[in-house]
């Protein structure tokens, strides 16, 4: 049973650790090459002294996927790093999925209630 | 200045911090955030904002190497990631609440510590420590290779660590960093883990804390895609060079210069925030 358990562990590990990567790699693709598109089109300077705030359609996860649908460079940024932001909860989901497999209920608990928190952090308020 | 130079400068500096703050054990968050502020006079929100983005980045970047060599345990760092998530999601609202003075100035005081801490890095806990009722219950005690075999280790204080985890949470969500120092202050002096499975555990938990920190502050607009976007870049290109030449490099004078470098940031944080430049 220990000895199962363990190997289960194994694999689960390996999983999540793909899983990470994956989305790193993804992530710091899609802000590269939003990076290029907005110095190509956008050389002038851009003030960061005083802070505005960024405008909604960068700031809401609905609004970021609307904004790469239109293909800007600053919507493609935004995208790659919502889903920068995504592989760790990624990684929570696969958590949940892993401790049911394995029958643990106190984790499925917690793992769930972590889940819970990200949930309410990227869409809560709106 | 045109913005292919200034992203291109920031791209360097980031990319230099990265590097800098991986060889001697401190996150990319640390370090670019007084250089963001300090030297490129960006306005603390976007600094913190690019900053907490880049610790995401490099956390699941090495967490994805970690895991793998069965050092990180998986169950502490879940139970944990319910105080620091907590804890982000408290200090990511405190941004609103609190003016940029106060932000550069507890900033200032978290550098400091972690510079020290960088310094002198933790002793191993001993491993004489008998099961911990709370952490039994929770199935914690675990093994980590060390050698060719498995060693085990009982988990102790989960309570403490617990609260020490919330504290770390909060810094992170208010200061957009990692706060690996404190986080290994928690599950190493206080729940006695080993040295090698507290830091990668710690490694493992700063992504989800700092994604439940990133969540507020993109619905904020702290998070700015053209400055967001060369942070990430370097930090993390940085961060990797980093580790690459980690295991071939005497790191013992690097570290203190290092050190000396951020105590000197650190007290230039605190006197622009209490001068009011900041």
């Amino acid at each position: 049973m220990s000895i199962d358990l363990e190997r289960t562990d194994k694999r689960i590990d390996d999983i999540m650790g793909l899983l990470l990567r994956t989305g790193v790699i993804i992530a710091a693709s899609l802000v590269l090459l939003g990076g290029i598109v907005y110095l190509v089109r956008h050389p002038a300077p851009v003030n960061y002294r005083t802070f505005q705030g960024e405008p909604l359609q960068y700031r809401t996860v609905s609004g970021i996927f609307h904004g790469a649908t239109e293909l800007t460079g600053r919507g493609l940024i935004q995208l790659g790093l919502l889903l920068l932001i995504a592989t760790p909860v990624a990684r929570v989901v696969f958590s949940v999925f892993a401790f049911l497999y394995e029958r643990d209920w106190k984790y499925v608990i917690f793992t769930l209630i972590v889940l819970g928190l990200l949930m309410f952090s990227l869409f809560g308020r709106g | 200045m045109n913005s292919v130079t200034f992203t291109l400068l920031i791209w360097v500096g980031s990319l230099l911090g990265g590097f800098w703050g991986s060889l001697v054990g401190l996150g990319g968050g640390v370090v670019v955030v007084p250089l963001l502020t300090l030297i490129f006079h960006v306005d603390i929100h976007y600094a913190i904002g690019a900053a907490l983005v880049s610790v995401i980045a490099t956390s699941s970047g090495a967490a994805a190497a970690y895991v793998r060599e069965g050092y990180s345990n998986v169950r502490v760092g879940m139970f944990l990631e319910m105080a620091t998530t907590t804890g982000a999601l408290v200090g990511a609202a405190l941004v609103l609440y609190l003016h940029a003075s106060v932000i550069s100035i507890i900033f200032g005081v978290v550098l400091i510590y972690s510079a020290y801490t960088s310094m002198r890095p933790l002793p191993e806990a001993s491993q004489d420590v008998p099961p911990d009722k709370i952490a039994t219950w929770l199935r914690m005690d675990s093994t980590f290779p060390e050698g060719d075999r498995l060693e085990k280790y009982h988990v102790r204080s989960v309570p403490t660590g617990f609260g020490i985890m919330f504290v770390a949470g909060v810094l992170s969500g208010l200061l957009g960093i990692g706060s690996g120092a404190v986080k290994v202050l928690a599950m190493d002096k206080a729940m006695k883990l080993p040295f090698k499975v507290s830091t990668t555990t710690s490694n493992f938990m700063i992504g989800v804390t700092a994604a439940a920190g990133a969540g507020i502050y993109l619905s904020r607009g702290y998070i700015d895609p053209g400055l967001a976007m060369p942070v990430m870049l370097g930090v993390l290109a940085g961060s990797f060079a980093g580790a690459r030449v980690l295991s071939r490099m005497h790191v013992g004078v690097l570290r203190f210069v290092f050190a000396v470098v951020i105590a000197a940031l650190a007290i230039e944080m605190i006197y622009s925030g209490f001068t009011g430049r900041i």
